[in-house]
């Protein structure tokens, strides 16, 4: 059996943990489970010890064999290379990610500049919204002349949809 | 503009005329960003790259910022020419090790440089001479408004902007400003400075960032997370913290010049002796011999004239913009060589430093050139 961590030796030393009642095994060589300190199993967090591969095994629980639908990107490619394929990728990996990202940053929310072009949009169909739930009550009311006067908001707004 | 243009003139940051220049080399803040339904440049085939090369970069050589700007893909580069650019900290280290499909926009001050498919599809920064950060982030700000009108930003509406590493979402902004810290080393503080200054969660690096060592007593001080922080707040955080370090250093130079004058002027005095004596010379040694220089004349050893070719030689120095200027691949014996050359040349003009006159003034003098 070869070492996991070098991937060149021949391993010596063998550890299992169980996590959240998962198993998860780890084979490593002399000189690997010196350098990364194993020297007492029961003072060894495993998942924390690897770095990448620990976040690898974060993302593993979001679903073994998960892959991008965009990109065609996989877990495992995340593990090799700690870089995400595209955008999608984060909804994809959404699980994993999320405990990856707390521990990483500051918050979990971004609350920073927000494109003005999707501001824009954002604002436009919160009017939309605000607006189409008066129409439906003065329609349900019979308002008839405010539901019109309403609908004639609505036309004017509508050719702003596509900022 | 052509490349030989960037290479004859110092970026306008290097000209050392910001505020708290004496500390703070330079100011700089990048963003990343990048566009919907294309995978990220490390995931995208070769002619994905192409094709949001081609996207992009029209509309970047568009910029009003960025009329007269020096344009280029990367595979049309020496190694030589792209090493060039990391020395000017105009590109990164892992833009230079890309090809085919991948570009960089630079405008003509040197403050505002684009590369098109690094590790994200644009990474963006603005660089400044001294302590200007909050300057310096609204300048890329504006260049981040004007291309996210044409262009389609990738962002989530709880993530922000999304990036190729997790490490960068959010607001894909890192800021940083580079220090010369020599007395806070002399005095053997900067090991607990640093320390002092990851535990609040900033990163200190060495002179080319990620993994790089700390040349020249040169450090830089950045931001570590992106997400969960407005990008002023994150700015005003870390301009305090670089105030703080300003501080300290100066205190250091103070506590020096009164109670190790002795050390301090054995430092500058051997750095003179070595740089207008020497015949070969590292790159290496000569950025830390020339950090001590560089604090003598703050500390007034040096007239202030000598600031401008010092600060020059931080630059010609460097292993690339040596090559580049004899025209010609050196060893690295003759390297050497030509760098202790070009370095007693321009110092040849240097007196010795004033030591016995500044002994007994007023300590405070160092203060005034700020």
């Amino acid at each position: 059996m070869i070492c996991d961590v070098c991937k060149t030796n021949s391993a010596t030393v063998f550890l299992t943990q169980i996590v959240d009642g998962k198993m998860q095994k780890i084979n490593l060589c002399k000189p690997c489970s010196k350098e990364k300190g194993i020297d007492d199993p029961l003072n060894f967090g495993l998942a924390d010890q690897f770095l990448g591969l620990g976040e690898a095994l974060e993302m593993e629980r979001g679903g073994a064999l998960l892959k991008c639908p965009a990109c065609g990107f996989g877990q495992a490619d995340f593990k090799k290379t700690g870089r995400l394929g595209c955008a999608t990728c984060y909804d994809t990996f959404a699980e994993g990610l999320d405990s990856l990202l707390k521990a990483m940053h500051k918050g979990t929310a971004h609350i920073g500049k927000v494109p003005a072009r999707l501001e824009r949009t954002l604002l436009f169909n919160a009017q939309m919204k605000a607006l189409q739930g008066e129409l439906d009550k003065a329609v349900a009311e019979e308002n008839y002349e405010n539901a019109a006067e309403i609908r004639d908001r609505i036309k004017l707004l509508e050719p702003q949809s596509n900022p | 503009m052509k490349f030989e243009t960037i290479f004859s003139n110092a970026g306008e940051w290097l000209r050392g005329e910001g505020p708290h220049h004496q500390v703070v080399i330079s100011s700089r803040v990048r963003l990343a960003r990048n566009l919907n339904h294309h995978a990220f440049p490390g995931w995208a085939k070769k002619s994905e790259r192409a094709r949001i090369l081609e996207e992009i970069k029209p509309h970047i050589e568009a910029l009003p910022e960025m009329q007269d700007s020096y344009s280029d893909e990367l595979q049309n580069l020496t190694a030589l020419e792209k090493q060039v650019l990391v020395e000017k900290h105009l590109i990164s280290r892992e833009q230079a090790a890309k090809g085919v499909g991948s570009a960089m926009v630079i405008n003509r001050k040197q403050t505002l440089s684009i590369m098109i498919n690094e590790e994200d599809h644009l990474r963006m920064q603005a660089i400044r001479s001294g302590l200007q950060l909050k300057s310096v982030f609204k300048m890329i700000d504006k260049v981040d408004s004007q291309l996210e009108e044409k262009l389609d930003f990738a962002f989530h509406p709880t993530l922000g902007y999304l990036t190729a590493c997790p490490t960068n979402v959010g607001t894909g902004m890192r800021a940083s400003a580079m220090v010369h810290l020599p007395a806070l080393v002399l005095s053997e503080q900067i090991n607990q400075i640093i320390q002092a200054v990851n535990k609040i969660g900033l990163a200190v690096r060495g002179l080319y960032g990620e993994g790089t060592e700390a040349l020249g007593n040169l450090f830089q001080v950045s931001n570590q997370t992106t997400l969960g922080e407005r990008e002023e707040e994150m700015i005003g955080r870390l301009n305090k913290v670089i105030e703080t370090l300003i501080e300290h250093e100066q205190n250091a130079r103070q506590i020096l010049l009164q109670k190790n004058l002795n050390t301090l002027l054995d430092q500058i005095g051997r750095a003179y002796g070595i740089l207008t004596h020497a015949y070969s010379m590292t790159s290496k040694e000569a950025l830390n011999l020339l950090s001590f220089i560089k604090l003598g004349i703050d500390l007034g050893f040096f007239p202030d004239h000598c600031r401008e070719p010092v600060d020059e030689l931080f630059m010609e120095t460097q292993p690339a913009h040596l090559q580049k200027t004899s025209q010609q691949k050196l060893s690295v014996k003759e390297r050497d060589s030509l760098r202790a050359e070009i370095v007693r040349d321009k110092l040849k003009e240097f007196k010795k430093p004033e030591t016995h006159t500044k002994s007994e003034n007023d300590p405070n003098e160092a203060h005034k050139n700020e």
